[in-house]
């Protein structure tokens, strides 16, 4: 399981990721959504919260919405805003506009590379709140001289997607989490940067001896800011609740904040004293309700999936699934099977997708590329000719038989190579008698001089080939 | 002795025709408004700010635009004074409270900007119960405002000086908003025409909110067309207000003179008797009213809402809960009043505590307890489900009846000071108009008598969503016979 916890318990975590969606504008209102710009210069009196305004729903984000639901296979329907109620300097309203009984997507599930489904409880909208900068001190608002807030990112999009707790592993609690980057930066909706905080990720852990039914109490950790951090976070944050139920002590639920310098979570609030958020229906918006055709528009609008993308290649290159992994995630799955397709064989196209092309395609053409693995297999070029030539496809683009003609590159034919170790084996008779004994080591030697007569054009597989044949003769 | 209109230029209409024929210019009529609030605003206390300067500016302008041949719109040249919750650009905007007592909003209200392309002139922004909430116009931060039928008594509430405005001749029009009878109540306090649009008629962007679901825009006129001249200019849909209706409405004024005839008016039982607190002689002057509509050709019958019973309960959970949650934004950090603490949260109550009076405290507890876990279905979902009881009562009645005719106010305005010290029996003065704004229905209140104390009476006439071409003419109608009596 690779978890590092202690034999006997089990690891229980469910997520929720917070997305900003892509969207020009924000949520509620026409201010620009961007990311960066100078303090409180996309603002307005709506996602100001200035007394009077109102908010107006942006249509792009609840599309985007639907959109994303449909991609985590939720059902989409009626849909109601809702009011959170708490006060926070960085939130304008003093509440946050989000859903809550009623949101746009709900039971879906998400399918990892490794085939698990983790179910969606849902995925709903709801708006961001500003940042808070405290200056002086730790950064932290105890002690601070005074607290200066940037309201640009008030009222930008948000989608909330919550996981049942059905993630097991770290790994998969990972996989997860880069899955749903797949998915979004398919969609198009989010740029889906956890750096730069479009993604933030939260864990809700427990453990549980492995064979209990019942789910024990969970803790809520917050700050987790790289999938690294994410996977540490988790690991420490289980070993911790075990060490407490091993002293017969009992975790009490809180939200928890994960230090990525110490490297544990520290307390936050804790759920007792946790605030009550006196959710009721947002009376200045109108529920949204999207009808048949829009779903069903939306449907057809969807791009193909990870998941469905690493099927389609698998079976193409008749590869297992997490051999092509690497090249879905990269984007280069459709380049895969149109090379595949020119004729271009199917374990060659990966290898070097997977090993020599991770910088990108460059000018590098499907018909170009399928004509060099026609060339490295019938052994035109050596896999080391190959490369470079590759090399030089991505960065000019062009035929690949002119490339190697311009660098001279074409390895030495069969015949050529037999009359070249026939020499060798004249000119050292010593050295191929060790050879023909089984000392295998003399191989290289061997190898080495058909190199350096032919200026390394010629296949090491060949040469190799040649040789065992001779001493069989 | 109590302020009295001038005559000759009573009715907004008027006023715009004759300044758009260059008859009269629009400084001369606001001048005349001017010196009449010169004289007795001292005593009547209508507005927390009086623009003259900026007003006089304006009405030059409009003048101006006259001369030049421009075409201007139905409220050219008329001096309109709006209520202090509604944004104005750049002038002070307070709800009546110390918590936004000098905040002058970026923007103007969507009603606000609509009046400005009429030609109105803005002459003043009125006084209220804080972020109106009271039926006096008593819980203003600033000082009460007093009724210009007698200084001793209140205008109502919570557009108390929205209402004194017109019956004390500072404006011809004014706005106000109505959340449970905040229009039409002082209306009818005041002898005025006070009308409650269907909800999502007027934007209501630009409102300081109280209760969201329940807020509307309207105006307050001295006679039943000049409100709906003025309804027709701020009505209509908005983009900026979410809940804003998109069809658009039949014409308001096209049938003002077509009568009752025919029409089925039903008078609300629980209203005349039913529940208690309502004076004998508001139900003796509604009966009155009932029967010049019934002389006029209308059918009359009582018919019963039997949910109107725990209106009253409802509303005081609904309209708090929201108000408890749109109010949490005055909390120091952004605008208005702050007063400063050790820690974030003590600023936050600091300004709170200082910033907002008792019956707004009042009510954001009250709001927060209805709204908290393991309080919340007791209450606040309680009283949604007597407000959907409440919109099918309304449904099976006006599958009979066209129209529905009640007291505006449960009594003719009381004396200032007599109601302060009980919540509760202030609370009641809303139990009449309460029931529009559960359900969003539209509703006026029309001077129709006088009470032994010599205060005016208004009944008020309720009609299903958008019907308001329907209850102007009815208004009308009653109009025109009290007229023809007198």
């Amino acid at each position: 399981m690779n978890n590092n916890l202690k034999d006997d318990w089990e690891l229980i975590v469910g997520l929720e990721v917070h997305v900003e969606l892509g969207t020009k504008t924000k949520l509620f209102c026409g201010c620009v959504n961007q990311f960066g710009d100078e303090p409180n210069t996309n603002v307005c009196p709506v996602c100001l919260g200035l007394p009077g305004s109102l908010p107006v729903v942006n249509e792009k984000a609840v599309i985007y919405a639907m959109q994303l639901g449909r991609a985590l296979n939720c059902s989409v329907g009626r849909s109601i805003f809702a009011r959170k109620n708490y006060f926070y300097p960085d939130m304008p309203k003093d509440y946050q506009i989000t859903q809550y009984d009623q949101p746009t997507n709900m039971d879906g599930y998400l399918e990892l590379p490794s085939g698990v489904k983790i179910g969606i409880e849902r995925a709903h909208i709801e708006e961001d709140t500003g940042k808070t900068v405290h200056v002086g001190s730790t950064g932290r608002i105890s002690g601070s001289d005074y607290s200066l807030v940037d309201y640009n990112r008030a009222g930008v999009p948000l989608i909330e997607i919550v996981s049942y707790p059905e993630i097991r592993t770290i790994d998969q609690a990972k996989e997860y989490v880069e899955e749903l980057r797949g998915v979004l930066l398919a969609l198009e909706v989010s740029d889906a940067k956890m750096e730069e905080g479009s993604i933030r990720v939260d864990a809700n852990v427990s453990v549980r001896i492995e064979g209990e039914d019942e789910l024990r109490t969970r803790c809520e950790i917050k700050n987790v800011n790289s999938l690294r951090s994410l996977g540490r976070a988790i690991e420490y944050e289980a070993n911790r609740q075990i060490d407490l139920y091993e002293n017969s002590e009992i975790p009490s639920q809180e939200t928890r904040h994960w230090d990525e310098s110490d490297g544990r979570t520290r307390p936050g609030r804790s759920k007792e004293d946790a605030e009550d958020y006196r959710y009721f229906q947002e009376p200045d918006l109108v529920p949204l309700n999207p009808n048949t055709e829009t779903i069903e528009m939306i449907d057809q609008g969807l791009p193909s999936f990870p998941s469905e993308r690493r099927m389609q290649l698998a079976t193409l290159a008749q590869m297992d699934v997490s051999e092509i992994a690497l090249i879905v995630e990269r984007g280069h799955d459709g380049f895969a099977a149109e090379t595949i397709n020119s004729g271009a064989a199917p374990q060659v196209v990966i290898k070097h997708l997977t090993n020599n092309l991770s910088d990108g395609l460059g000018e590098l053409t499907p018909t170009a590329f399928a004509s060099l693995i026609q060339m490295e297999e019938s052994a035109e070029l050596t896999s080391t000719q190959a490369k470079k030539v590759l090399g030089e496809l991505v960065l000019q683009g062009g035929r690949p038989q002119e490339v190697a003609a311009q660098f001279g590159l074409e390895a030495v034919d069969t015949d050529e190579l037999e009359t070249l170790i026939n020499q060798l084996i004249t000119d050292y008779p010593d050295e191929w008698e060790r050879f023909c004994g089984g000392e295998k080591k003399v191989q290289g030697f061997f190898v080495g001089e058909v190199m350096k007569s032919t200026r390394g054009q010629a296949d090491g597989k060949v040469i190799n080939q040649i040789l065992n044949e001779r001493i069989s003769d | 002795m109590s302020p009295s209109v001038p005559d000759s230029f009573v009715t907004a209409e008027s006023i715009s025709e004759k300044v758009k024929s260059g008859e009269w210019s629009a400084v001369e009529i606001l001048d005349k408004y001017l010196s009449q609030i010169e004289q007795h605003e001292s005593e009547v206390h209508a507005f927390n700010t009086v623009l003259e300067g900026e007003a006089r500016a304006a009405a030059r302008e409009t003048d101006k635009r006259v001369a030049s041949g421009e075409t201007l719109g139905p409220l050219a040249g008329v001096p309109i004074a709006v209520k202090d919750n509604l944004c104005t650009k750049g002038i002070r905007t307070t709800a009546s409270s110390r918590i936004l007592e000098n905040w002058k909003p970026p923007y103007d209200a969507t009603v606000v900007q609509k009046l400005f392309s009429a030609g109105a002139t803005l002459i003043g922004k009125t006084n209220m119960d804080e972020f109106a909430m009271g039926s006096s116009t008593e819980n203003s931060a600033f000082g009460p405002t007093r009724n210009p039928h007698d200084l001793s008594c209140v205008p109502g509430g919570s557009s108390g000086g929205s209402a004194a405005a017109v019956a004390a001749g500072f404006a011809p029009i004014s706005i106000g908003s109505d959340t449970g009878g905040s229009i039409r109540q002082p209306a009818s306090l005041c002898g005025v025409v006070g009308v409650k649009p269907t909800y999502g008629g007027v934007s209501r962007y630009g409102l300081l909110a109280f209760a969201s679901s329940l807020d509307q825009i309207g105006p307050f006129a001295n006679t039943v067309r000049d409100a709906a001249i003025v309804h027709e200019v701020i009505g209509g849909h908005d983009p900026k207000d979410s809940t804003s209706i998109s069809e658009p409405f039949p014409s308001f004024l096209d049938g003002l003179d077509h009568g009752v005839e025919g029409l089925k008016i039903g008078i609300i039982s629980e209203l005349m008797g039913g529940i208690e607190g309502i004076s004998p002689e508001v139900i003796g002057k509604t009966r009155e009213a009932a029967s010049v509509l019934s002389a006029n050709g209308a059918l009359i019958e009582e018919v019963s809402i039997p949910a109107s019973l725990y209106c009253l309960s409802s509303y005081y959970l609904i309209a708090p809960a929201e108000a408890s949650s749109n109010l949490s934004r005055y909390d120091g950090v952004r605008y208005g009043l702050r007063v400063q603490g050790e820690t974030l949260a003590e600023m936050n109550i600091n300004t709170r505590t200082n910033g907002f009076g008792n019956e707004v405290k009042r009510r954001i507890m009250l709001g927060t307890y209805a709204l908290s876990a393991g309080y919340y279905d007791a209450y606040y979902g309680k009283a949604l489900k007597v407000r959907r009881l409440l919109a099918q009562n309304f449904d099976e009645v006006y599958s009979k009846f066209d129209v529905l005719l009640s007291p505006t106010s449960p009594c003719t305005a009381f004396k200032l000071g007599e109601k302060t010290s009980d919540p509760m029996t202030m609370y009641v003065n809303d139990v009449c108009t309460i029931p529009s704004n559960l359900v969003g229905h539209p509703a006026i209140s029309v001077p129709f008598a006088s009470g032994n104390d010599g205060m005016p009476i208004g009944v008020q006439i309720l009609v299903p969503p958008m019907q308001e071409a329907l209850m102007y003419r009815v208004a009308s109608t009653l109009e025109s016979a009290k007229s023809n009596e007198q």
